[in-house]
Parts: C-alpha cells; structure tokens; sequence
C-alpha cells in the first residue's frame, strides 16, 4: 500500500510528496523517540524492546522507498534472530524486573559525541546529494528478481568474500566456546 | 460476479478488509480448536467430549469465549505491568500479518506484496519470505510473557519458547526454498499458477502440486510447523508437568484468551501457507476447470478459491493435531539435536538436488 502511495506521489509530481513526506515523519519521530528511550532507560529488557521499536521503523522506512526485500530482511534477521538472541542473553543473565540504578556507562559523553559527529557528516552529505528535493523521485519499487541478479552478478566477488567471512566468524564462534 | 469484483471501494477498503481478516483469523481457529481440541481427540480418548452446551456441543466454544471475558483480568504483584499487557497483542499482531499474505483466489487476498506486471504473469515480490519474516515476530510477544511476569516457570517456559523456535525457524525457512526454485518465484500467487500450469511427464490434467516433488520439504515443513506452534511433541515451552504452564503461567482471562486464539489462529495461517506452497492453494485440478469451463483467471475461483483454501487447511491442521494427541513429548536435548543434526541438514540436501534437477530439466 505505501508503494502505492509513493506512485501516486510520483504522479502529482509537486515538489512535496505530501503522504509520503507525512509517513516518513511519523516513522522518523518513533525510530528517534525510540533510539532516546534505548540509550536513557534504566532497564536492560527495556532498553531492547526499544531496539525492536527503533529496528521496525527502519524496516517501515525501507518500505517506504520501495525497497520491500531489504525491509523483510531487516524483519527477519534484526527482529526475527540478532533480537531474540540479545533478549535470550538478557533474560538469561541480568534480567531484572524494574530499574537497574547502576545502569549508566561513564564514557557516555563520548557516545554522545561520536553519535553528533556521525549525524553531521550524514546530514552534509545527504544535503549536499540531494538539496531541499524532498521528493522521492525514480524510486520505483525494488523487484526481488533484480536484488537476486546484481547480487549473483555484479556484487558476486564481494558476496562470496562477506559468505566466507562469516563462515570463518561461525567456525571462530565454535572453537571460542568449545569447552575441551 | 465481474461487476460485483469491480467496485471500487477506495478507502473504505480499509475497514472492509479488516473485518475480513478478522474473520480469515477467527473463524479457522473456531473452527479447528471445535473440530479436533474438543470432539476429534474425545473420540481418540474414547469420551464424548463437551455435549451440553448447544448441539453436540457445537456452542461449548462461545461458552468458553464467555468465562474467559468474564474473568478477572490479574496482574502479578511483581509482574512488569506495560509489558506483561503488550505482551498477547504482539503474539496476535504476527497472526495478522502472517494473515495478510495469504491468497484465497486470483484476486481474493488482503496484500498481495508483488511487484511486475500481473498480465504476462511475471511474478515477483517478496511473498512467502515476508510470512517467514513476521511469523518470527511472535518469538519476542513470548519472550516479553515469559519475562514480565516475574516468574521463574515463566521465564524457563519463555527461554525454552525462545530456544526452540529460533532453532526450528531454520529448517522452516530451508524446507520453502526447494518450493521457490521450483516455481521461480517468491510470489504465493505465482507458486499457485506455476502448481496450476505444472505437468507430471506431460500430464497436465492434476497440475503439479509440489507435494510430489517436494514431499522431503513438505516433511520438515510440517515438522517444523509443529515446533513453530509448540504443539507436541514440541510442548516443552508450556510443558504442564515441568512448569506449570510455561510463559502462559500468569496469564488469565482476557489475555490469555489472546494467547490461546494466537496459538490456534497460528495454527490455521501455516495450513492455508502449507496448501497454498504443497497442495496448489485455491486452485482445483486443470482437468476440473476443463468439465466445469472455466481457466484459472476465472473470477468464479475468488468464490470456490476460499471453500477450496479452507478444505485443505482442515486436512492439514488435521494431522498438527493428529500428531500433537499421538506422540510424547520430546527432551529439550532432542529437541535441538533434530533441529540441527537431522532437519537442517535434510533441507539442506533438498535445496541442493532441487537446483541441480532444476538447470538439467
């Protein structure tokens, strides 16, 4: 449906998409309000759940552009395992019901910096790119049979080395936590 | 029956849409949790099973719908209360979405997700790979259960929950892969069609429902849906002689009703996928549609699509809960080991002879 709603913007063709520009920022405000409460809360199942919260709303922007393979897989891989396997190792550890007072970090600061120093360069960039175009122009929606031929491809060098690497980190994996 | 089809609802499709899916979630799950909760596993029992309330107990469920409506909704005193509340709603929320993507007909559906152009029949989209995706979602609603409700069975019941379906998502995933292949696409319309156009040796009067050349994926698809749902012999997270009730320990009323129709509805979606991947969805056999005159395209099939749909959900629900009275329950160590040692690997060979019978025919 938001595909639907991204052609119709292309169609009116003013320079402000009107329903696009709308759902972007209703997503934005939650993936932002959610990335707040992850770094500020004082409760470590909390602070996940608002990963989920954070992660969903990127999967939705994804949606949004068209980019409809990119968004289930950043379901299933970020919600439907790295997710469920940061909450089983929460749950498994430290899972305390209500606030951990002691949960704070002392180099936060540097956290902080870091993360508006990214945000900086991100924005230049992007602004230097695009300029105040807020349409979404030529994003048409991505056909799966199309991610599959760039990637078996074009991208092929590059998507046996990123396979190998992780086959190398799963076999790591295994010799880290072999007990004999 | 065209005409009908072609009214153009716009925006009150919404609301349309949404008590239609309400019906595709509630009504299977009505339907199976009567047919073989109540009355199919009484008579493998040897009882009656329920037999007051309406005729032949056919109303015992609106009783049960009542008593839980009526009971009183507690919280543990302990208990996180914003997520033990969230909790049921996100476990439901994956049924929905699962719901969403089935197709019941040519042009019954609720989203298709595919992109390309329909006319020539070139299927593309992300399909079955979205309802693979959301029906993970409903690991984090058991999760959020087990934890906020400040119990150690809950939270053993929740982790074991956690434990199993990560491990049987795998197998889940693999077995859809040597369907895709086969067909070319991950579209569910477009595997239906490709099952419709199919052949067996020239023969194209059955079709090719990829349960004949599929039927190792068919298997451990099955198996894996068994897991998925935790029904037994995969009940470990809920295993009433060891905890309780597992992550469902705490909740009563209202939410667990949630939790319960979630199960069942659950239940209900992975037989519609399962038909619509293995047995040729809302399609009735080629030689059929040649005595009755009417080709797949036909808009008669958005009204015989969700009879058909719904007929062979039951026959396969029927073996989830034949299987679910007939085996005991497995060890969590089993348990594990078949995901990995038995399921993966299998699914694994399967995709690798798929491709290679796929390039040489």
């Amino acid at each position: 449906m938001i595909s639907t709603l991204v052609l119709v913007a292309q169609e009116t063709g003013n320079s402000w998409d009107l329903p696009a520009n709308i759902a972007f920022g209703i997503i934005s405000v939650i993936a932002i309000g959610g990335a707040l409460r992850m770094v500020t809360t004082n409760n470590v199942v909390h602070a996940a759940l608002y990963l989920l919260v954070v992660l969903a709303s990127v999967a939705a922007i994804y949606i949004l552009l068209g980019a409809e393979f990119t968004a289930v897989t950043q379901v299933l891989v970020y919600i439907g395992a790295i997710l469920i396997l940061l909450l089983f190792g929460v749950m498994l550890t430290r899972a305390k019901i209500g606030g951990d007072e002691e949960l704070d970090y002392e180099q936060r600061w540097m956290g902080l910096g870091v993360s508006v120093l990214l945000f900086v360069v991100m924005a230049y960039s992007l602004w230097e790119e695009f300029g105040s175009d807020t349409r979404l122009v030529g994003y048409e929606p991505q056909r799966t049979a199309e991610v599959a031929d760039s990637v078996f491809s074009t991208y092929i060098v590059p998507f046996e080395a990123v396979s190998v690497l992780l086959l190398a980190a799963l076999i790591g994996a295994v010799v880290v936590a072999r007990r004999d | 029956m065209n005409a009908l089809l072609a009214v153009e609802l716009g925006w009150a499709e919404l609301p349309v849409k949404v008590a239609a899916a309400l019906a595709v979630v509630l009504l299977p799950a009505g339907t199976t949790v009567y047919l073989y909760l109540f009355k199919m596993v009484s008579f493998m029992q040897s009882r009656l099973g329920p037999m007051e309330a309406g005729p032949y107990g056919s109303m015992q469920l609106l009783a049960e719908v009542g008593k839980n409506l009526q009971k009183e909704d507690i919280f543990p005193a302990k208990a996180d209360r914003t997520i033990f509340a969230l909790a049921p709603y996100v476990v439901l929320a994956s049924t929905f979405l699962l719901v969403v993507i089935v197709p019941f007909g040519p042009d019954a559906g609720f989203a298709s997700l595919d992109t390309g152009t329909f006319d020539v029949r070139q299927f593309d989209g992300v399909g079955v790979f979205y309802a693979l995706a959301v029906s993970s979602i409903s690991v984090v609603g058991i999760l959020m259960a087990g934890w906020a409700s400040a119990s150690k069975y809950s939270l053993m019941g929740g982790l074991r929950a956690a434990g199993q379906l990560i491990a049987y998502e795998l197998p889940l995933v693999l077995a859809v892969v040597g369907v895709v292949i086969q067909a070319g696409t991950l579209s569910l319309q477009g595997i239906v069609y490709s099952q419709i156009n199919g052949e067996i040796f020239g023969f194209g009067g059955l079709g090719l429902p990829y349960i004949l050349t599929q039927f190792v994926g068919f298997f451990i698809f099955m198996i894996a849906v068994q897991a998925e749902l935790t029904q037994a012999p995969f009940d470990m997270p809920i295993a009433e002689s060891e905890l309780v009730s597992g992550y469902l320990t705490e909740y009563s009323g209202f939410r667990f009703l949630m939790f319960f129709i979630g199960e069942f509805a659950t239940a209900a979606v992975f037989g519609f996928l399962a038909s619509v991947l293995f047995l040729g969805g809302w399609a009735i056999p080629p030689f059929v549609m040649d005595i009755i005159g009417i080709d797949e395209t036909s808009s008669w099939f958005n009204l015989i699509g969700p009879i058909v749909m719904v007929t062979k959900m039951l026959v396969l629900t029927f073996i989830i809960y034949w299987v679910r009275f007939t085996y005991p329950r497995f060890r969590e160590d089993q348990l594990q080991k078949f995901a990995w040692k038995v399921l993966i690997p299998l699914s694994l060979i399967n995709i690798a002879i798929t491709g290679v019978l796929k390039v040489a025919f």
